[in-house]
């Protein structure tokens, strides 16, 4: 168990791929013939035998609803449940379990913030403030309330490099500005905007910023209380956890002034046909049976995560990038989208007379799983105009023969192509 | 190189890929539409000249990966003369060659069938199906982009 490594002190350098990819029973999968190269972990990561196991034991031992029976197993499905929610305060290093929501994902998360915080405050005239490099999920949910309401979004442009432009940031963030929803890490090219500049900007100008954490949460250390953010947004699934779970960090202040966004069970204290009063938070937001054996997973993602140190994670995943950026680099006719400096592990490129998905297939061939298409970030793409790229994202089960693997098949794409 | 991806990049599809045919605007088209792949982002426009119910004339802008546009490339040829009553035999005999592999032999395929290959990645299929289908909406005359979704 790789668990007392920083118990002991070990220093990161103790960091062993090898014994990490022990620890995900998928990498010993053979796709097409090849070794499998999982290169997609921006679009969901693999599940270690942890993240199994606590599924499975919840299911054959403690399986029941929760915060209702007065059986044993109701006990013990509620107990592992909160846990699993102390378990994400934990994580995030928020100040109290009660802000922490439960969600399907970081979709659902940025659509509660949309409807329950935004819609009500927002009127004509008023703005809320994106970036180019958001993933559909952070830019449709706001698009819907603007409709709504009459708002306006404003979106912060990015140069050629991919850098988030903070001067246009700064002129974009007005008095009518009601929120600052921005990405930590972009999935499609990984981009790390400046966020604590972007929160103390916005927070002068008393705007609440809102942090997509989707791809941040498997590489960086998150302590929302040091990012000073008032919304984060993750899924669970992105972080070696199962998909249809994640969480929602909502300050408690502003979590406290929300109403609900959805009616139903869990979600009150008393119903009548005359009046219904609702739940403190944060099960004012967690309307109808939840997702219990996926909270439980994922609390044994982050607690796998914990294990191996994200400190240790972000040093291996930084080689990776490293390495994989001077092989790529190094391949004529291709183009690196996404070379700011500062950036999370993912390599977003398009091959001169290659389309994507072409490069994408031929890879596939050879085991290599990436991913190919304009990942869910359509203005980003149309920034470049281009219609999208071909992405290897990693985690840290990933390695350097991978990446050879990787530039391999795309020198095997250019000879088919040539 | 593995053999499902010689059977799907036949040189035949390179050579159209690289040199499209039939690739340009036509202006006063009788039938048109515009057919969008939500996967990839890519965009195809097919113009058909329809006269006395046989297609004098085809052409296609856009595409994207190889297989999209030699598929639209490969198309025009085989639609060049052929009289439209029998375009939706050969769609539904190209459907069948790209997805199961099983062709009910109402239409002679010629050259589409260096398309075969596309039923081993069916992730793929879509791309060399969207300029049929927006041949597809060419021809009902819809005024709104067909989606290959």
């Amino acid at each position: 168990m790789k668990m007392d490594r920083e118990v002991v002190g070990l220093p990161a350098t103790a960091f062993d791929v090898q014994r990490v990819r022990e620890d995900f029973p998928i990498l010993a999968e053979r796709v097409r013939g090849h070794a499998l190269a999982y290169l997609d972990n921006a679009a969901t990561t693999q599940k270690p035998a942890a993240v199994i196991e606590a599924l499975g034991r919840y299911y054959r031992h403690d399986n029941a609803n929760v915060h209702r029976g007065v059986h044993a197993l109701s006990q013990r499905a509620t107990d592992q449940y909160e846990a699993a929610r102390e378990t994400v305060r934990r994580f995030l290093n928020a100040e109290s379990a009660r802000e922490i929501v439960f969600v399907r994902g970081t979709t659902e998360a940025v659509n509660l913030v949309a409807q329950s915080y935004a819609r009500p405050r927002l009127g004509p005239g008023d703005d809320i403030v994106v970036s180019a490099l958001e993933h559909h999920s952070n830019i449709v949910p706001w698009q819907l309330v603007c409709a709504a309401t009459g708002a306006q979004l404003r979106v912060v442009p990015v140069d050629e490099s991919g850098a988030f432009q903070f001067d246009a940031y700064e002129k974009l963030v007005g008095p009518r500005t009601r929120l600052v929803a921005v990405t930590q890490v972009s999935n499609a090219i990984g981009t790390l905007p400046p966020l604590e500049r972007i929160v103390a900007l916005a927070h002068e100008r008393k705007v609440p910023v809102l942090v997509d954490g989707a791809q941040a949460v498997s590489h960086l250390p998150v302590d929302v209380r040091a990012l000073d953010c008032d919304f984060y947004a993750f899924s669970g699934h992105k972080v070696f956890g199962p998909t249809g779970i994640g969480a929602l960090y909502a300050r408690g202040s502003i979590l406290e002034s929300m109403p609900p966004w959805q009616g139903g069970g869990d979600m009150i204290r008393t119903v009548t046909f005359a009046k219904t009063d609702f739940a403190d938070i944060p099960a004012r937001f967690e309307a109808g049976t939840p997702n219990i054996g996926g909270a439980i997973g994922l609390a044994a993602a982050l607690d796998y995560v914990e294990s191996i140190g994200r400190a240790a994670i972000a040093s291996h995943e930084q080689d990776l990038l490293d390495y994989a950026t001077e092989r790529l680099a190094a391949i004529p006719g291709l183009r690196i989208y996404g070379t700011a400096p500062g950036k999370a592990a993912i390599v977003s490129f398009t091959l001169e007379g290659m389309h994507p998905h072409d490069v994408g297939t031929i890879l596939d061939t050879l085991g290599v799983a990436i991913r190919a298409g304009h990942h869910c970030a359509m203005p980003l793409m149309q920034r470049y105009g281009i219609p999208g790229t071909a992405r290897a994202s990693f985690a840290l089960y990933n390695t350097r023969g991978e990446v050879d693997a990787l530039a391999a098949g795309i020198e095997e794409a250019r000879r088919l192509f040539a | 190189m593995s053999g499902e991806l010689r059977d799907l990049y036949q040189q035949l599809i390179f050579d159209h890929y690289k040199a499209p045919r039939n690739r340009h605007p036509m202006h006063g088209a009788s039938h048109e539409a515009e057919g969008h792949n939500p996967l990839c982002g890519d965009n195809v426009k097919v113009y058909l000249e329809i006269e006395d119910g046989v297609i004098r004339d085809v052409a296609f802008e856009g595409g994207g990966c190889a297989i999209a546009t030699a598929s639209a490339s490969l198309m025009t040829e085989a639609l060049k003369g052929r009289k439209v009553e029998e375009v939706q035999s050969l769609f539904e005999e190209f459907h069948h060659l790209v997805t199961d592999g099983e062709a009910p032999g109402r239409a002679e395929l010629g050259k589409l069938e260096a398309l075969a290959g596309v039923r081993e990645f069916p992730a793929r299929v879509k791309c060399a199906t969207l300029a049929w289908h927006t041949l597809n909406a060419a021809l009902a005359g819809r005024e709104r982009p067909v989606s290959t979704e």
